[in-house]
């Protein structure tokens, strides 16, 4: 397969990354190597470049920098991915949640927005929107601007109202959202309660204070030495008692912070601040 | 397949055991589940496809049969030899250098998460020549570049007979591609995996 001989290697992929590094100022040294690796081949596969037209890009064409960075991220998401998630935050985290003056969410790598929404709308089913809001951050700004827009293609909706009807809430996912032709659009009086911006889980620091932080299907791209550092960030960002939600397949592996967060749902992986 | 030296050399020598199937590939699995010896010396890994939302009972199922412990991979699970582990729906399971597993939720290959091809790909990075990888029956091609790889790095790469699979296309594809070092029929792969 000619496929093959476009693939990286490992040398040449520590090249990549300490170009970045350098010249775009991102730093992937610490993200998981094999996914990493398949998404730069991915590039290469889709831009149909080599190796070496793909460092002469990167240093050369600022312009190409964003659509790297857009390629080698993983922006694959839903709404209400994990119902089962979505069920117990319901069940264990919203009841303490209702007892707080304003509830502030993070969705920490929201891409798009999928789940940034769907908080929203949970919020909202729950009688709590008047007193809740919630920020979406990720690196990379073009997707930020879709998660702003919050339009979606009807295929995609129609699949994770799937999904919504798993979770137990009331009514159907469409109720949230006005479709035209083959778009559904979040309605306003849910956006109003979100806002989207920049922010680097590995280079910038806490930048508010939450009640309750989702960070899902993102930690499975670094390595535990860098989800250490993040969840200092996370720890620094919580308020006392505040909660954070990993995705369903992670865990804090960290002896550090496994004493700094208590276990809510252990199977859901919901963690909750302890103050020391 | 008696007596085939080399092929019983290269399972023994190999680290790890890599299982890919679809449909048809359930019964097949369930049993070499159960005949895997305890002291198989290698680390078991299984990816099936499978739907999301759906509190499937494999685990369980094939952990009340099993001789060696069996879970589904989390996140930066470490690999041990003795161990079965089970490739979680909706996510792609990559093998990482430093003996973790990785997941990854990037976009579905041939419409399936876990998808075979991605697993098989890092493994071969991984394991080069000490990975055996088994691909059963199934409807689609998925599989096949991942055993090419495997192929290319050393590993020992087996297909299910087509003619005897349920489901033909997935071994078939592999077997087109030139992947399959050995065709083998389910019986001869018991065979194989208590030698």
């Amino acid at each position: 397969m000619d496929e093959a001989s476009k693939t990286i290697t490992n040398e040449q992929l520590s090249e990549i990354i300490d170009l970045v590094k350098q010249i775009h100022g991102f730093d992937f040294s610490d993200y998981s190597k094999a996914s990493f690796k398949r998404r730069v081949n991915r590039v290469l596969m889709v831009k149909k470049l080599d190796f070496h037209d793909l460092k002469h890009l990167l240093v050369n064409d600022q312009g190409f920098f964003q659509d790297f960075l857009e390629e080698v991220t993983v922006n694959v998401t839903e709404m209400f991915r994990d119902p089962a998630f979505f069920k117990a935050l319901c069940h264990d985290v919203v009841p303490y949640l209702s007892t707080w003056q304003h509830i502030k969410i993070w969705s920490a790598g929201c891409s798009s927005g999928e789940e940034a929404y769907s908080l929203a709308i949970l919020m909202n089913q729950s009688g709590l929107k008047n007193k809740s809001f919630i920020y979406g951050t990720d690196i990379n700004t073009i997707v930020l601007k879709e998660a702003k827009k919050g339009i979606y293609s009807l295929r995609n909706v129609k699949s994770y109202a799937e999904n919504y009807l798993l979770t137990g809430l009331k009514g159907s996912l469409t109720d949230n959202f006005t479709t035209l032709y083959d778009a559904a659009t979040v309605h306003n009086e849910l956006k109003t309660n979100t806002l989207f911006s920049v922010h680097n889980l590995i280079s910038d620091t806490a930048f508010n204070e939450f009640q309750l932080i989702c960070c899902r299907n993102v930690f499975i791209y670094f390595e535990t030495a860098l989800q250490e550092r993040v969840l200092d960030l996370f720890y620094k960002s919580l308020s006392p008692h505040g909660f954070l939600c990993l995705g369903s397949k992670e865990t804090i592996r960290s002896d550090k912070f496994k004493k700094k967060f208590k276990p809510v749902n252990v199977k859901e992986n919901i963690y909750q601040k302890i103050e020391s | 397949m008696k007596a085939d030296k080399s092929l019983i050399d290269r399972w023994r020598r190999s680290e790890v055991l890599l299982f890919g199937g679809s449909a048809g590939a359930f019964k097949i699995l369930f049993k070499a589940v159960s005949i895997l010896p305890p002291g198989l010396n290698k680390a078991v890994v299984i990816v099936m496809h499978r739907k999301k939302n759906h509190q499937s009972e494999i685990e369980k199922m094939f952990s009340l049969n099993s001789r060696l412990p069996l879970k589904e991979i989390s996140d930066k699970d470490k690999i041990t030899p003795n161990a079965i582990y089970i490739a979680p729906a909706n996510y792609h399971t990559l093998i990482e250098k430093n003996g973790l597993f990785g997941l990854d939720v990037s976009e579905a290959m041939w419409y399936s998460k876990p998808s075979i091809d991605v697993t098989f790909e890092s493994a071969a990075d991984v394991y080069e020549g000490k990975a055996t990888a088994i691909l059963l029956s199934g409807a689609n091609p998925d599989g096949a570049r991942g055993m090419l790889r495997l192929k290319q790095a050393g590993a020992l790469t087996i297909a299910q007979n087509p003619e005897e699979a349920e489901l033909p296309e997935m071994p078939l594809a592999a077997i087109n591609a030139g992947a399959v070092d050995y065709i083998l029929n389910t019986d001869e792969i018991f065979e194989l995996l208590q030698s």
